[in-house]
């Protein structure tokens, strides 16, 4: 038994706008962007945000590991979608983990998390740390094009490691290269020049310095450094500062995902443990208003440890899109008109909500004792015809199950804020059944007995109190199969 | 299984309001539009009526809450009154609480009246609504259009039918109802259209596209009941008779029990089975002679044909290809146009259905009237969605 990193995990949106469509459409006011129009960003659904995409990679660490034991949950990010109402909680209550549980939402830097991996590391109590961002840019600008959505889950604790942490170093001062505040909804960003000279450079090589002395490591034992910089040549003059080799900066998977703010190191460092062997060291390197290191000696092989899809899974989960249109209006940046349709009141009783919230939150129905009926929502009376016993059901979790599309429709009446609203009735293995959403899928895929599985979604917006409200939605599987 | 209402209860009268698009009229103009044609038919006074029910499934949009709506237009004299919503199968049961209340003797003369003012909202289609506190939580942001689409794809799977053959028999369905509404001029839509037409048209919920979608009106429909007895006493004749009243509603089997395949409607294949049983009907393909069902939309009527026992199980897209549901056909179904194309005011859909058979029945439905007199007639009224419904079959027919 030891004391480490025990799992990791990511969540990547599906939707990869690309980022030539970006640059198509605003290339009449900022040509200059056009430099930056190679590869695609990762851009969250309309019923994506930080809750859903932290539940999403928090229950892909979760993989086949005990809930029970989890005594913290730290949620980073700086795009909360509460500003008072603990997010990691709705987390917590997503994935139905213990209520005796400490419970923190962490913001306010782009190194929020890992601060919190490294505070979670010397508490020395099992944890997870999630961290998730969905920033809002305005448009035609270089973050629009240099960001994307995305989520990390790992879970520290006693057990058997799949990496221990060596040493650890931290420095915090009030270097502003860009800032956010409650008046704002966008970033206002320094020139990056200075950023990267007076910033970067100053502060983390001296950071890097003090955590290798502290293990007695040097910069060339390192396989994998992970430090995420949207800054250009930042990473590679930092590594050879510290004497990393070259080719041991990992990727910063802006290529491919797009910088994903505080999640980012989180997300680079487990890209890392899934591609490092036994032994490998990683560095990972949080920046904003200072610095942490973290140096990390692998103990196990990531692939050793039950299936996940991990970050590499859900970068092969995508669907490429090709509408700016869609991601503006999806992220509320232009107002479109939604119809009259859209004017129902989504007013969401809290009281009603905390009263269901295992229905709701958790999606956990019933099981009856007397027959074994397994049902959704739990009920006072069995729904099978031929039991119709009282008062017999037990708790029956659904969110895990996976289930079959019984009938279907692509509906292009009823208001969606991403026409047509597909649903259609899920029949769970197992038992159980539900009329309900479905989310990232195309109408022509749908058919009778397609594999759906659960995850974790926005239900409705409630624009006339700023309230949004959360539900499973059903996916098609064959396009986030579990590794073996 | 109780004796039942057979032959307890007549028709004394029935009216029914031009349905439509009506701009014009607010909901206590369409109440007494119907009324007044259905107290003329039954040639009484107000004043006898003993009892009323007042049918309306989206009071929010037009008369509010409770019976005083149906009380005020009428000036009924301070007479019990009662509102009934169910889905859009509120209009039957108004018709169930006039029968039972006259039935039960606690009543010699009721009023049931269903009306709906929908043009109102804005828009085209059902409005959009809440649905129950947990229901907003937990349900899709469903219409109407998107779970009966359902039916199609559950039905085909199961039948191994093709969508191009499903699509054919529902554009068959649309057509047959929008022939038969040209001859009707109480309907809504009287224009004809053709099969590429439908098979065209802009697509609403997969598989069903604009025209297999019911209209959306505002309109009224009342019945004026009592016993054969006193109808005969008051000189009628030609007496129409309930013969059946049967009403099913989901109790969540459909929504949470695999037993169900979401190829068919539970609740109508239970309340059929009880209605024949009432009415001592054996082989209701035979026995019944014109039907209107619950046509909300084509494939609604597809598979209820089969609900019904009229057509055998996977064999209904071939009988309405054959016509044998044409309004020349063995069984016409929805002579007079149906929610299709009369149209669709919620709270009076059910009653004009029967107001539909009572016509064809006395041989009073003018140019649609069915060549042969029927002697047996039936609705089907349906409201909620496949998988948590209610559903009420009436069975009326020639008082012998």
């Amino acid at each position: 038994m030891a004391f480490g990193i025990l799992a990791a995990a990511a969540y990547i949106p599906r939707l990869r706008l690309q980022r030539r469509a970006i640059v198509e459409a605003n290339r009449w006011f900022a040509p200059g962007l056009s430099s930056l129009g190679k590869g695609e960003r990762a851009i969250c659904n309309w019923d994506e945000d930080v809750v859903t995409m932290a539940v999403e990679a928090a229950r892909d660490a979760m993989t086949a590991r005990s809930r029970e034991s989890l005594e913290s949950i730290y949620l980073a990010s700086t795009t909360f979608p509460f500003l008072d109402r603990l997010n990691a909680g709705i987390v917590a209550a997503a994935l139905d983990l213990p209520e005796e549980l400490n419970a923190l939402d962490i913001a306010s830097s782009q190194r929020v998390a890992t601060s919190a991996l490294r505070m979670a590391l010397h508490a020395g109590q099992e944890s997870l740390i999630v961290a998730a961002e969905h920033r809002r840019t305005k448009a035609a600008s270089p973050i629009e094009l240099t960001s994307g959505d995305g989520a990390a889950a790992i879970v520290v604790g006693e057990g058997a490691p799949i990496a221990r942490l060596l040493a650890s170093s931290r420095q915090t001062v009030d270097f502003v290269d860009h800032f956010r505040t409650q008046e704002s909804v966008y970033d206002y960003q320094w020139e990056e020049r200075w950023i990267r000279d007076a910033g970067y450079m100053k502060i983390v090589p001296a950071t890097i310095a003090r955590c290798l002395d502290a293990a007695g490591v040097s910069g060339s034992d390192i396989a994998y450094f992970c430090m995420p910089a949207p800054v250009p040549r930042v990473v590679p003059a930092v590594a050879k500062a510290a004497g990393i080799a070259d080719a041991a900066v990992a990727d910063n998977l802006l290529a491919v995902c797009g910088d994903t703010g505080a999640a980012h190191p989180l997300l680079l460092l487990v890209a890392a443990l899934e591609a490092a062997k036994p032994g490998d060291r990683i560095l990972l390197v949080g920046f904003g208003q200072g610095a942490d290191a973290l140096l990390f000696e692998c103990t196990a092989a990531m692939q050793d440890i039950p299936g996940r899809l991990g970050s590499a899974g859900y970068l092969a989960r995508r669907r490429e899109e090709t509408n700016y249109g869609k991601f503006l209006a999806f992220n509320d940046l232009i107002e479109i008109e939604r119809g009259m349709r859209s004017e129902t009141d989504k007013l969401t009783p809290l009281s009603a909500l905390w009263r269901n919230r295992d229905t709701v939150t958790a999606m956990i129905g019933g099981r009856c004792k007397v027959c074994g009926t397994v049902q959704f929502p739990i009920s006072h009376v069995c729904t099978n015809p031929n039991c119709n016993a009282s008062d017999s059901q037990e708790p029956h979790a659904f969110a895990e199950k996976t289930g079959r599309v019984n009938s279907f429709t692509a509906d292009r009446l009823t208001y969606s804020p991403d026409p047509p609203a597909c649903y259609g009735m899920i029949q769970f293995e197992g038992g159980g059944r539900w009329m309900m959403d479905f989310t990232d899928v195309e109408p022509d895929v749908l058919s009778v007995g397609l594999q759906m599985r659960m995850m974790f979604r926005i239900k409705d917006i409630d624009t006339q109190r700023g309230f949004r409200r959360y539900f499973w939605k059903a996916v098609p599987a064959e396009s986030s199969t579990r590794r073996p | 299984m109780p004796a039942g209402i057979r032959d307890k209860v007549a028709i004394l009268g029935m009216g029914c309001s031009k349905f439509g698009e009506r701009w014009d009229s607010e909901a206590s103009d369409l109440i007494v539009e119907a009324f007044s044609e259905g107290i003329s038919d039954a040639g009484i006074d107000v004043k006898q009526i003993d009892a009323a029910w007042l049918a309306t499934a989206i009071e929010e949009q037009h008369v509010g809450k409770s019976a005083v709506p149906l009380a005020t237009a009428l000036r009924l004299p301070f007479i019990p009154v009662t509102r009934v919503e169910n889905f859009c199968a509120s209009g039957t049961e108004a018709f169930r609480g006039a029968v039972y209340a006259v039935a039960s003797g606690a009543a010699d003369i009721a009023l049931a009246l269903g009306v709906e003012k929908l043009k109102d909202t804005g828009y085209g289609g059902l409005p959009q609504r809440g649905r129950g506190t947990l229901n907003n939580m937990v349900w899709p942001n469903l219409s109407a259009p998107g779970l009966f689409a359902q039916l199609a794809a559950a039905y085909a799977a199961k039948h191994g039918a093709s969508r191009q053959d499903i699509k054919r028999a529902m554009a068959h369905i649309s057509v047959k109802s929008h022939d038969n509404a040209a001859h009707n001029p109480k309907a809504h839509l009287r224009n004809r259209i053709t099969l590429d037409a439908v098979l065209n048209a802009p697509m609403v919920a997969e598989p069903l596209g604009l025209f297999d979608c019911c209209g959306v009106s505002d309109g009224a429909a009342c019945a004026i009941v009592t016993t054969p007895e006193i109808a005969r006493a008051m000189g009628r004749a030609d007496i129409v008779s309930v013969k059946a009243l049967q009403l099913s509603v989901s109790n969540g089997l459909e929504a949470q029990h695999n037993s169900w395949d979401g190829s068919y409607f539970h609740t109508t294949r239970v309340a059929a089975k009880r209605a024949y049983q009432e009415a001592a009907i054996k082989n209701a393909r035979e026995e019944i002679d014109i039907v209107e069902v619950h046509d909300c939309f084509s494939v609604t009527e597809l598979v209820t044909l089969e609900d019904l026992q009229l057509s055998d199980e996977g064999r209904a897209i071939n009988d309405v290809l054959d016509g044998f549901y044409d309004s020349g056909g063995t069984i016409p179904c929805q002579i007079d146009g149906g929610l299709k194309c009369f149209g669709h005011p919620i709270g009076a859909s059910g009653l004009r259905m029967i107001y539909e058979i009572y016509l064809q029945i006395l041989g009073r439905a003018g140019e649609r009237q069915r060549k042969t007199l029927p002697r047996m007639g039936m609705t089907h009224n349906l409201g909620g969605f496949p998988h948590q419904n209610v559903c009420s079959v009436a069975i009326v027919g020639r008082y012998d």
